[in-house]
């Protein structure tokens, strides 16, 4: 097969750009630690989720500063989120769980890397760092029904020392 | 002779399939310009914010499926009977897969558009993906279903087509336009059973009542298996266009035959198994088979970086042949007034940048940042709504006359449109690329927010809606122009005309006789596709359907 010079050349610098993506993300991945969501959260009965720890869903403590945030999405509402903001202290890990009780909804947390679907049956597991206080807004980002625009909530990251527990 | 004299049957069927793809684009677009006023708060009187979805829903589904499936169907009929030199087999079959397919696109359309009706005892507000649980009416999945069947058979049609000329051309390089159309066609066919199994087994039946429960994760999966896929089959005829109308329109020749045949035997083989980027922050899929997908998807760059390079080489070449000298001066030389001309080079322009937002996109752990936000849309007004919609309109100014046996009707509007598209589309793309890094929300009516505030990157967000509500209107008054022009071209005469264009398409500078003979072996390429498909997709499928084919379940939730 004939090749023009400049296509060969055009075609190297290709495959070594398409390589160099690969290799920034493998770093993401494996330098930076930036971990996807995956099937570590497991499977809940969407229908059944309060004999589940989505029955009282909400902020707990597990650990000197590790907390986990479990969220329950349904039309058109954060539980909890969304009639009261999450709390949690500055400096600490935090860990969400999440889940919807009827269609397929989306968890962002505007300005962080916390951005996943919220799908029936399926429980969503992401951890992320608040080092600053702050305050963040939670889109529900996936079409979820005729009141879709109307579903978000606030993420309170509160002053170490103020912290006085969750929602 | 133009191409109506040749094959006045073919010609009528595909004047009847860019028909209907352009009226859909009509209408879509309007669609597109209520949703870019609406979500943009300057005008929200079209629609109530709850119908909001109802036109978005009819937006995704007459811009995405209707209009690029019938832009296909036309310009695939034209190519083969072109390349080939013969007409399709049967023209009762072809009217009847043509009539399958309007007939599906009719029955979804008016299920969708019965959401705005409030006395209409049907509706399908469910989004172009359609993801359960929420439920559309049936009558919805059952117009789907009748569409893609539609789309095989017209597939059959062109193998058919191609068969005959095998047996009567043994040993024989296929055409090049028909080796395209092949491939593009085995791809559909392997990607298109994804969303076939989805509909006809889970979909159908449960918003029929026949079962209780299906696995919402599991059926997202199937729809995402055809959702990757499903945008190359709205590309490829794009390409087909670039590799062998455009070199001809700048005035010369295709660069390499070869080179064209590698790209479209890597779109068959890449172009499905990378469904999981679409899920890269769905839960119950394992990291390890989100890598995979994202490296796949990372190699279906290659054959649109190669075709970058042949087809900047192939109008280099061209310009040069009409004088043009320098290193980029030849530029110059090219026929900017011409719009079919102009219309596919925008739309390469513009796919380059859509090439590079995408790269984002499939960058897994950076897909965190724009999941789900304005970027995507941005992205892929960029990818389908300019590389495809303005590379078929630019098609239907060369192919009309030819079709029609009419001189292209408003010459003046044809030519600025191309531009006019190019415009708004940078207007509302740019300011949608920046929103979505600022977090703004896709897919929603009033993505505003008493708790939310969204810190622009670059910019600021008032500035950004702006951009999107006037970038949407240009949009459609562009499309506007178009169809003026076509409907113009196609109704203002009797099919007499003496036309400026010819459908005759140079033998490239190196030929099919420079290429390796297996390239043509599509048994062997649709074989390594399935392969690689049972890769990337064999075991998180197990892990599904392991727990329960329909399990976890969930009950229909009518919207």
């Amino acid at each position: 097969m004939e090749i023009h010079r400049y296509e060969k050349i055009w075609t190297a610098a290709a495959l070594l750009l398409i390589v160099g993506f690969i290799a920034t993300v493998t770093y993401g991945t494996v330098g930076a630690g930036v971990k996807m969501v995956d099937d570590s959260g497991g499977t809940v009965d969407a229908g059944s989720l309060g004999d589940t720890e989505f029955g009282d869903p909400g902020v707990t403590q597990v650990g000197e500063n590790q907390y986990e945030v479990h969220v329950v999405a349904r039309q058109f509402l954060f539980q909890p989120g969304t009639t009261s903001p999450i709390r949690v202290p500055a400096n600490s890990e935090v860990t969400f769980y999440v889940t919807s009780a009827d269609v397929v909804h989306g968890f962002e947390v505007a300005g962080t890397n916390v951005n996943i679907m919220a799908i029936p049956g399926q429980v969503a597991e992401v951890t992320v760092r608040f080092d600053d206080p702050g305050e963040y807004g939670i889109v529900c980002h996936e079409y979820c029904g005729a009141g879709h625009h109307t579903m978000a909530g606030q993420l309170v990251v509160v002053p170490e020392d103020e912290y006085e527990g969750g929602s | 002779m133009a191409y109506v004299d040749d094959f006045p049957t073919d010609a009528r069927i595909v004047r009847w399939n860019m028909a209907v793809a352009f009226l859909a684009l009509g209408v879509g677009g309007l669609f597109g310009m209520i949703q870019a006023l609406h979500r943009t708060g300057i005008f929200r009187g079209f629609v109530s914010s709850a119908d909001y979805y109802t036109v978005l829903t009819g937006h995704g589904v007459l811009l995405a499926l209707v209009f690029t499936t019938f832009a296909l169907c036309g310009l695939f009929t034209w190519g083969v009977t072109r390349s080939l030199d013969r007409p399709l087999p049967s023209p009762r079959f072809t009217l009847s897969w043509f009539v399958l397919m309007l007939v599906g696109a009719i029955i979804a359309a008016v299920t969708i558009l019965g959401g705005l009706v409030p006395s209409m005892p049907f509706s399908a507000d469910v989004l172009y993906t359609f993801y359960a649980p929420m439920q559309a009416h049936p009558a919805f999945y059952v117009g789907l279903v009748l569409f893609v069947v539609g789309s095989w058979l017209a597939g059959v049609d062109w193998f058919r087509a191609y068969w005959q000329w095998r047996k009567d051309n043994p040993g024989e390089r296929i055409p090049l336009q028909t080796f395209m159309v092949l491939t593009t066609m085995l791809m559909w066919y392997i990607s298109s059973a994804g969303v076939a199994v989805e509909v006809l087994f889970f979909l159908l039946p449960w918003s029929l009542g026949l079962i209780q429960n299906v696995d919402p994760l599991l059926t997202r999966t199937l729809f995402w298996y055809f959702g990757h896929p499903v945008v190359y089959f709205w590309l490829m005829p794009a390409y087909f266009i670039w590799y062998t109308v455009l070199p001809k329109l700048s005035g010369g020749r295709l660069f390499s035959d070869p080179l064209a045949r590698v790209v479209f035997v890597l779109f068959l083989l890449l172009s499905t198994p990378v469904g999981f980027h679409h899920q890269y922050v769905d839960p119950g899929i394992p990291e390890g088979f989100k890598f995979i997908a994202m490296t796949n998807t990372m190699f279906l760059l290659l054959p649109s970086l190669l075709t970058a390079f042949t087809v900047v080489a192939s109008m280099e070449h061209g310009a040069r042949q009409r004088g043009g000298e320098g290193r980029l001066a030849w530029l110059r030389k090219l026929p900017w007034d011409e719009p079919a001309f102009a219309g596919c080079a925008l739309a390469g322009l513009m796919f380059a940048a859509g090439g590079f937002s995408g790269m984002i996109n499939a960058g897994m752990n950076i897909n965190y940042l724009i999941h789900n936000t304005l970027w995507v849309p941005g992205h892929f007004h960029l990818t389908v709504g300019t590389a495809s919609a303005l590379t078929f309109m630019a098609a239907g100014y060369w192919l009309f006359p030819q079709i029609t046996g009419n001189r292209l009707r408003f010459r003046s509007l044809a030519t600025i449109q191309p531009y006019v598209w190019f415009i708004g589309m940078t207007l509302m793309s740019n300011a949608m690329h920046r929103a979505g890094l600022a977090g703004v929300p896709r897919r929603t009516a009033e993505p505003q927010y008493d708790t939310v505030s969204f810190q622009g990157v670059v910019g600021g967000i008032s500035e950004m809606r702006l951009q999107i509500a006037i970038g949407g209107t240009i949009l459609f008054i562009g499309l506007v122009l178009f169809l003026i022009v076509i409907f113009g071209t196609w109704l203002g005469g009797d099919g007499n005309d003496a036309i400026r264009v010819n459908g005759s398409i140079p033998v490239p500078l190196s030929g099919p006789e420079h290429s390796p003979k297996i390239l043509d072996n599509l048994k062997l390429w649709t074989a390594i596709a399935v392969v690689l498909i049972a890769l990337a997709y064999g075991l998180p499928l197990w892990a599904l359907v392991s727990d329960g084919l329909l399990a976890p379940g969930s009950p229909p939730i009518p919207v």
